[in-house]
């Protein structure tokens, strides 16, 4: 008896040594060496793609999408629903992002999804208006409404089936730097109406910010939000 | 170009590269398990370690050691993030409470990787890099290493010796794992995934005011996530944030990192037993089903049957538009046909016969092709019962690769396809049953089943993906999943290795005439057969009144 526990410990014992070693190599050595390469060779990829506007100011990254809403009536309200600021391209929704509830010195941004399936709040298997408030069903309708509003404007009226389906649904990261180049598209006659721009000129922006499959077969084509509102509201300084 | 024929040529791409590893990684790697050279730093670490390499282990030595390591690194990691409130390095983060401190270092040590913390807000660098990065990394070797000790069952005659555990450990972290991460991180910190120790700081945002970011060590994570098919996510988004996965090229990297070593461990079998065609079988049964699967989950997507996207008019629901419907398809099959769990896209939000497809591939016991070692003796032990299925027809005791399949045998088999069901079924009926466990559901009705049957599918089978609308961060939750994630990894090992020892005593029985050729296509027809019909017996009603009621309502 004595014999076995004194293996046992044994066997523990060899355990804990074995994990503290490959702790410090897989833990320690090799991070520190992964960290050393990146910063060297992709110093500012491995540090966040941080991307500047015209005036040399950082505002933000180029993989990280964020709001662009008016600013709030009332500041501290935290229940006010957010209004986009149509004079710059909208990014997709993120109903799935969160703030965080630990550590509450920080306002961090929680990334991502909404996890809502796609029968959730469809009355009689169909999504209408009636669908109950924060379900899929309530802000994919609302959404779509609020895309086909939006972006008529006098003499150009936005159809149901124009829209994009990335323009109604959340994204996964909530993150999603990118549009559809068929939602960027959408907005186009909003975005030159609202800057009293030359609906061409705007045009030939989204197309120069459109960019393809990656080899022609990688992914979708995609247009990234903030590196296009850069360029217009260079356009629109000149 | 359509997305559905860009989605067809990038899976046609990810088998082009993965054909192209198959050979020399397989064939390295059956070198790795099999040299008797010790390299001078391996030596370090078995001094260290206070082992010796040399000696071989029966079975039962074999499983403790494999234990004892894995109950010290569950301890270890509990207290890691128990003490996460005073170990400098941690952001000033606090310590993660002891259910899911529990939770987590079972998930992780298990090879799972599910989650109920948000990483960005719960866990400082220490606990990412120094805890869960660590254990992504040797929940795979030990993976492995029971893996190979089976392959050895069966390769070795007239012995119980199966090798030595610390051995094959360490070369599969260092000989096998390690490299490929260093050069695999680099090209993902090319892509965009960030690699820095800075604490968590303000960036400015085009409209003014600030947005708060977490640095830390991800795309060095990232890659052993996905190649140790651990799949346990940086940040909450997990392979869906872009720090993690910034483009469309790191996204299918990522997906070839999670293939790439359990397919090609069919090739390391085939080496070791000394037949190499044993070893195609076993592969062409794993990609028949992952590529039926695969395209499977792309058709019913690309349909976008449901009734909100009947409205949006595509599936877009918790998918990133540089992915687009065919790669997100294609990593959600890859990820639960391995016990991966790393989403690029919210599973939930799939169609309702998406979420059944991602419900089968865990419930086949992720085989095809499985996680890092725990794929391949999977998919060893339904080989086993494939033949005893065949010579039950034709009457002949049944062998395989030269070994009798006694009665032996066939109850250490029979166990070990038992205990995964057993935990799934029985904690769901269970949570069903109690009335609390409901409050954590997000949807109701037929996907709120979904989403529990999911959580333990992918905790017992080791996943660690989620129908995340599941609020699994309760008590209920962390300790059940927690003790179905350390049962269903570890009481399989046990009947495996127990297997391996039966096996490696018995002498080769010679080939006759009568012998089923299990080389050969008839065989791995039989074999993807009994592995649809075993699975589909177990889990038909339980996938019937979720994902199936959903699916066919809409």
């Amino acid at each position: 008896m004595n014999n076995s526990v004194g293996n046992t410990v044994r066997l523990i014992g060899a355990g804990l040594r074995a994990l503290l070693v490959l702790t410090v190599i897989c833990g320690v050595l090799y991070p520190l060496a992964v960290t050393g390469v990146a910063q060297a060779l992709f110093n500012d990829k491995a540090n966040g793609s941080e991307i500047k506007d015209q005036s040399g100011q950082v505002v933000g990254s180029s993989l990280i999408g964020q709001s662009y809403n008016l600013p709030k009536n009332d500041p501290n309200d935290a229940e006010e629903a957010a209004r986009p600021d149509l004079k710059w391209f909208q990014p997709r929704p993120s109903n799935g992002l969160g703030s965080n509830s630990l550590n509450t010195q920080y306002s961090l941004i929680l990334s991502g999804a909404t996890n809502r399936s796609a029968d959730n709040g469809a009355v009689g298997g169909r999504c209408t208006k009636d669908a109950e408030e924060g379900t899929l069903c309530a802000q994919v309708v609302a959404a779509k409404e609020a895309v086909i509003a939006d972006n008529s404007t006098t003499g150009h009226q936005v159809e149901p089936e124009d829209v994009p389906a990335d323009a109604v649904t959340s994204s996964g990261s909530g993150l999603d730097p990118n549009i559809s180049p068929e939602y960027a598209k959408l907005q186009v006659h909003r975005v030159a109406e609202q800057n009293k721009l030359d609906v061409k000129q705007v045009e030939k922006l989204v197309e120069d910010h459109t960019e393809g499959r990656t080899l022609g077969f990688m992914g979708e084509p995609r247009v990234n939000v903030l590196e296009l509102n850069i360029a217009l509201k260079s356009l629109s300084k000149s | 170009m359509s997305p559905v024929l860009a989605g067809v040529l990038q899976l046609l791409a990810l088998i082009a590269a993965l054909a192209l590893a198959y050979r020399p990684l397989g064939d390295y790697m059956a070198k790795v398990y099999s040299s008797e050279k010790h390299h001078r730093p391996e030596k370090w670490i078995y001094k260290a370690i206070g082992a010796n390499p040399a000696a071989e282990m029966r079975w039962p030595a074999y499983l403790r050691a494999v234990l004892a390591f894995s109950a010290v690194s569950v301890l270890f990691l509990y207290g890691l993030q128990r003490a996460q409130g005073i170990l400098p390095g941690s952001l000033g983060f606090s310590a993660i409470d002891p259910d899911q401190a529990f939770n987590t270092a079972a998930s992780f040590v298990a090879n799972t990787n599910w989650q109920s913390y948000y990483g960005e807000q719960a866990m400082g660098h220490v606990v990412q890099t120094g805890g869960l990065a660590v254990q992504n990394f040797v929940s795979a070797a030990v993976g492995m290493a029971v893996a190979v000790a089976l392959v050895r069952g069966f390769a070795r005659s007239r012995t119980g010796e199966l090798g030595n555990f610390w051995a094959d450990l360490v070369r599969g972290v260092f000989r096998i794992l390690l490299p490929i991460s260093v050069i695999g991180a680099v090209i993902l910190v090319a892509c965009g995934a960030i690699q820095n120790f800075a604490g968590i700081h303000e960036v400015g945002q085009f409209l003014g005011g600030t947005q708060q970011w977490n640095g830390g060590a991800v795309a060095s994570q990232e890659v052993i996530k996905e190649l140790g098919t651990n799949g346990g996510g940086y940040f909450n988004a997990n392979s869906a944030h872009p720090f993690e996965n910034p483009t469309p090229f790191s996204n299918l990297f990522e997906i070839f990192l999670i293939l790439l070593i359990p397919f090609a461990l069919t090739r390391t079998f085939g080496r070791m037993v000394g037949n190499l065609r044993q070893g195609y079988a076993i592969l062409a049964t794993m990609a028949t089903i992952w590529i039926g699967f695969t395209a499977l989950m792309m058709w019913t997507e690309f349909a976008h049957h449901g009734p909100a996207f009947d409205v949006s008019g595509g599936a877009m629901e918790g998918k990133e538009t540089r992915f687009g419907v065919g790669a997100s398809a294609i990593f959600s099959v890859a990820t639960t046909l391995t016990s991966t769990g790393a989403v690029n896209s919210f599973h939930s939000s799939y169609t309702g016969l998406g979420g059944g497809i991602q419900l089968l591939g865990m419930q086949l016991g992720e085989i095809a092709p499985g996680g890092v070692g725990s794929g391949l003796y999977g998919m060893l032990i339904m080989a086993i019962i494939a033949v005893f299925i065949a010579g039950l027809m034709v009457g002949r005791t049944p062998e395989y690769l030269g070994k009798k399949i006694g009665t032996r045998e066939i109850k250490f088999a029979a166990c070990y396809i038992l205990i995964t069901p057993a935990l799934v079924l029985g904690f769901t009926a269970a949570a069903m049953a109690l009335d609390t466990p409901a409050n954590s559901m997000t949807n109701s009705g037929a996907h709120g089943f979904s989403e529990i049957l999911y959580a333990y599918t992918s905790g017992a089978n080791n996943n660690g993906s989620a129908f995340a609308g599941l609020n699994a961060d309760t008590q209920w939750f962390n300790s059940t999943i927690g003790i179905a994630m350390l049962l269903g990894r570890f009481l399989p090992m046990v009947f495996v290795l127990a297997l391996a020892g039966s096996l490696a005593e018995q002498k080769p029985v010679p080939e006759t005439a009568g012998t089923l050729r299990t080389d050969k296509p008839l065989y791995t027809g039989l074999l993807v057969g009994t592995i649809l019909i075993v699975t589909g017996l177990t889990y038909f009603p339980a996938l019937a009144l979720g994902p199936l009621a959903e699916g066919l309502a809409s």
